[in-house]
């Protein structure tokens, strides 16, 4: 590209005007990264549930408890291997504000069932031989500055009352999505503590295929339609799916938002590519005198756009990116939330547009000077 | 002296394109600030009308909201007896215990919308003064019959008067809407406390909310309730209990209207900067004219910030403008602290409009200043040469 | 044949209802390896002459051919492209690009061509050496006292070695030992390197270092 080192030139003239430009594209764009990656991440969320695991829950909504009989009868269930349940105890940990997720699982059943939730050996053995012991992801232990051995007391919402526990093991997730600031406990500790209030509140369902999904969620909810407490179960996938769905249209409210920072750096752009453009008109027309001819000019207004807002566009797109995967700030609300490849590539074509928007009028108004008339203007 | 402002508006009439992209660019930003102050405004609105203050609610100790609660009858009596709590014209007190249940109900475009049921007494619609029936009757006592809040009706199948609705394993006729003042409420389910009391969760309330005879009393009764050693209860002003659930999401979202506009903003203001830079740049003789007839650096200074906020300020009343339409746009979102969804409409209130004002000048100074110091600073000879 | 042939020349503009004729059936030869000089006051119509030869515009009616090839008739694309091969234009104010050194701005026209980037680097060398700045490749704009920044321009008009050399009242910005000097430039082109150059001037010292000098008047020539 021989004309590179005169679009080059032009972009350095101002260096204050052209640095101010990649940035505020650069901010537009890493506002864009970062709102898109909060809906990417909400509907990867609503799709790494797996499909060979069903969730059953009471019909009547997630907060009413199943009994424990029906454990014996779900296992009992064809193409069902495996069946482990849980329940969310909701502790609160000093500060109610200051949100965590805890639930109380059953430990014989629940850890085998969830290979992505990985626990040392040697630090199961130690909390399943211990009544208070706790299972507790990294990010909380970092949180709070938690040792294994610290012994920690929630106190309870649902369940009355201070409960000690004693930190034993430390999980790592080997799915991005799974949340890494849960706390974990025995299931027979929350019963016997709540004097036998406790239920069950859901049902974890291992099949052996999982083509039989449907057919066996169907038959386990006929089978307790007409029982004390009639069943939902879907899959996991689709169980996640619905928590994702309470957020309401956050996919309009982003887009909306999105648009507007759109508009509003195209704008931006617009006016400095023209403010550049007006100032140049002489050169312009100098070049066409050279025998420039519209079209290459049209193109050398048109490509310094471009490079402006492309170039802030990366700057944009992968400091999200970087600031994200360093640091992540929603982690417990938003277990994964990370700046996506296609994402960055959506960014830097929006860039690209922009570019091309902000510089077409520039663009044409340049390739349509009237070269006698601009030229007389200065001589 | 001050520069005269007719120099300024001439300015700006000589670039009305840079002048007008700029502004909007900031309107933008002053539109998309107020768009999400007003949805945060219009939750907390929402919740913050859904509590009296002449109302108590008593939860069992220790439980951070309704659903985390339970109250046995005997509780629900005593409470019930207390003197400091007010009486109706019949003579019988103003309390309502409660049952409140979170239900999934299908939305109408496929997927579950978590929904508060609530069983109530037939002292609620005394105790809660703003709560009226609209449409149709109030449910009867021992019948399996609810009434509908208006803003749940029209986001739901098998909610007009007449049609059964199917929760609970069982079939319960809708036989009125009722409106709650825009408060949360009328994102409930109502029905009666002893016919949701056995579909539901056995033989406890969740909540006791009474009219206290005195309002000002609640540390008085707060302490009584309290230290009872038949209850083990929390109690708390009514209005303040339901206000505080929407602290939450109130903050993330006003949060969030910081976070992303004030990104927005960075661009806005680098591009005022711009345009004022190029303003300075191309009145560079003009200013040293000013200057040699005597005007003052500090005038100059005034004088282009002036014109920056300008170009700010009708931006900020751009964005107003912008951002008005969606004042009562009514919108839902999960209310994370009942786990349940609230409809609620979009709140521009005037303070937001002025934030927004406050904010469009607060850009219009910030990108017009550095140019600003620069026509001040900018050698008069020199200038005057370019003439 | 004339290297430049004008025949039945007629410009006029519009302006609103009236229309204004700036140049009336005008017949010029000129020939190749001559040194013109086109006078006449301001308004005259000697830029627009200057211009359509140059085709930077196009005449209301008549020809002008050069080297037996009609210019008036192309379309702006391709009278581009025939300036960019055959003119050579010189400037009043010289209009260099500020952001380019002395180099980049001689090399300006050679970006149209499909010369090599070696190709191009000797030819801007030695048109630059022509003009005798040599040690000022790297210099900006700025950085040049005017006769400089005009010897720059003449360079940048004849790097491309142009059938015609055209020059928009050359020294009209200089002082008179600057604007003596680029005189003398534009005679050696002419008598040194054969160049043929018409310029626009209403400096009759100027004037006289042409060979020949043609009055401008109301849009007629005269001698």
């Amino acid at each position: 590209m021989k004309f590179a080192r005169l679009v080059w030139a032009n972009l350095r003239r101002n260096k204050r005007r052209t640095i101010l430009t990649t940035l505020s594209v650069a901010v537009a764009l890493f506002l864009f990264a970062t709102l898109r990656s909060v809906l990417t991440t909400l509907a990867g969320a609503a799709e790494v549930g797996s499909e060979t695991r069903l969730i059953t829950t009471n019909t009547i909504s997630i907060v009413f408890p199943l009994p424990q009989s029906y454990y014996e009868r779900l296992r009992a269930m064809e193409g069902v291997e495996a069946v482990s349940w849980a329940n969310w105890f909701g502790g609160v940990y000093r500060d109610p504000q200051d949100f965590f997720a805890s639930f109380a699982v059953d430990s014989d059943t629940y850890w085998p069932i969830y290979p992505e939730i990985e626990v040392p050996p040697e630090q199961l053995r130690a909390y399943m031989g211990e009544r208070t012991a706790a299972i507790v992801g990294p990010e909380l232990m970092k949180r709070y500055g938690w040792k294994v051995g610290d012994r920690v007391s929630l106190r309870g919402t649902i369940y009355p009352g201070d409960w000690p526990f004693t930190i034993r093991g430390v999980y790592r997730a080997t799915t991005k999505y799974i949340d890494e600031a849960s706390f974990m406990f025995h299931w027979d500790y929350l019963y016997e503590k709540s004097d036998r209030q406790a239920d069950v509140g859901w049902y974890i369902l291992q099949l052996s295929d999982p083509a039989l999904a449907p057919a066996v969620a169907k038959r386990i909810d006929d089978t307790f339609r007409n029982s004390s407490a009639s069943t939902e179960t879907a899959t996991e996938r689709a169980f996640q799916a619905s928590f994702i769905t309470m957020w309401g249209n956050v996919g309009f409210f982003l887009n909306a938002i999105g648009l507007a920072v759109f508009f509003a750096i195209l704008l931006v752009a617009a006016n400095t590519m023209m403010m550049a453009a007006r100032e140049r008109t002489t050169e312009h027309a100098v070049l066409k005198a050279l025998g420039y001819g519209d079209r290459l000019l049209f193109g050398i207004v048109m490509a310094e756009a471009a490079i402006v807002t492309l170039l802030g566009g990366l700057i944009g797109v992968l400091a999200a990116r970087l600031l994200f995967s360093a640091a992540t700030p929603f982690d417990s609300w938003m277990p994964g939330f990370s700046v996506t490849w296609p994402t960055i590539g959506l960014g830097l074509a929006i860039a690209l547009v922009i570019g091309l928007m902000a510089g077409l009028i520039p663009a044409l108004q340049a390739a349509r000077l009237p070269v006698v008339q601009a030229l007389r203007r200065v001589a | 002296m001050a520069v005269p402002i007719l120099y300024n508006v001439r300015s700006l009439r000589q670039r009305p394109v840079s002048t007008l992209a700029t502004a909007l660019g900031m309107a933008l930003v002053v539109a998309v600030f107020i768009a999400v102050m007003a949805l945060a405004s219009g939750f907390s609105a929402a919740l913050a009308r859904t509590g009296s203050r002449d109302n108590a609610i008593v939860l069992r100790q220790g439980a951070d909201s309704e659903l985390a609660s339970g109250l046995d009858r005997d509780a629900a009596q005593i409470i019930s007896a207390m003197p400091f709590v007010a009486r109706g014209a019949d003579g019988r007190p103003l309390v309502s215990p409660e049952v409140y249940v979170i239900i999934n109900l299908d939305r109408p475009g496929g997927g579950t919308a978590n929904v508060v049921a609530r069983g109530v007494s037939a002292q609620a619609f005394e105790v809660r003064k703003g709560v009226r029936v609209v449409e149709g009757r109030t449910f009867r006592s021992g019948a399996p019959e609810i009434l509908i809040g208006r803003s749940i009706a029209s986001r739901f199948g098998s909610t007009a008067v007449g049609d059964k609705l199917r929760f609970a394993n069982r079939d319960w006729t809708v036989v009125g809407h009722f409106e709650a003042g825009g408060s949360s409420f009328e994102s409930e389910i109502w029905g009666e406390n002893e016919q949701f009391m056995p579909a539901f969760r056995g033989e406890v309330f969740q909540s006791v909310t009474f009219r206290m005879q005195d309002p000002a009393a609640l540390k008085g009764l707060e302490q009584t309730l309290e230290k009872d050693p038949r209850l083990r209860v929390d109690v708390e002003r009514e209005y303040d209990f339901y206000a505080n659930q929407s602290t939450l999401l109130t903050q993330i979202l006003e949060f969030f209207a910081v976070f992303v506009t004030s990104i927005m903003a960075v661009g806005a203001v680098a591009g005022a900067v711009n345009t004022m830079y190029a303003a300075v740049a191309n009145r560079a003789p003009e200013i040293a004219v000013l200057r040699t007839l005597g005007f003052r650096p500090a005038a100059i200074v005034g004088s282009f910030l002036l014109e920056s906020v300008a170009i700010a300020l009708a931006g900020g009343i751009i964005g107003c403008l912008l951002a008005l339409p969606i004042n009562g746009i009514t919108t839902s979102t999960t209310n994370w602290s009942s786990f349940s969804e609230v409809a609620f409409p979009f709140r521009v209130t005037p303070d937001l409009l002025a934030a927004g004002l406050a904010f469009a000048l607060l850009m219009g100074l910030v990108g017009g200043f550095f140019p600003a110091l620069r026509a001040a600073r900018m050698p008069i000879v020199q200038a005057l040469r370019q003439a | 044949m004339a290297l430049v042939e004008v025949r039945g020349l007629t410009k006029t503009y519009q302006r609103d209802a009236q229309v204004i004729p700036v140049l009336e059936n005008l017949d010029l030869d000129i020939e190749k390896g001559e040194f013109m000089a086109l006078m006449g006051p301001s308004g005259s119509g000697k830029s627009t002459l200057l211009n359509l030869l140059a085709g930077l515009d196009h005449p209301t009616s008549g020809s002008i051919r050069v080297e037996g090839q009609e210019v008036s008739g192309m379309s702006s694309r391709q009278l581009a492209t025939w300036r960019s091969r055959h003119v050579g234009f010189i400037f009043q104010r010289y209009n260099l690009l500020p952001v380019l050194t002395a180099f980049q701005n001689v090399e300006l026209p050679l970006l149209l061509t499909s010369l090599s980037k070696k190709e191009r680097r000797d030819h801007v060398h030695t048109s630059l050496n022509v003009v005798g700045l040599a040690d000022r490749v790297d210099h900006y704009p700025r950085q040049l006292s005017g006769g400089q920044e005009q010897r720059v321009g003449i360079a940048r008009a004849i790097v491309s070695d142009p059938t015609l050399i055209l020059a928009d009242e050359p020294t009209g910005d200089l002082d008179a030992v600057a604007g003596d000097e680029i005189l003398t430039l534009l005679e050696r082109l002419n008598s040194e390197f054969g160049k043929t150059i018409v310029m626009v001037t209403h400096d009759p010292r100027a004037a006289d270092r042409s060979h020949r000098i043609m009055h401008l008047e109301k849009g007629v020539l005269t001698r």
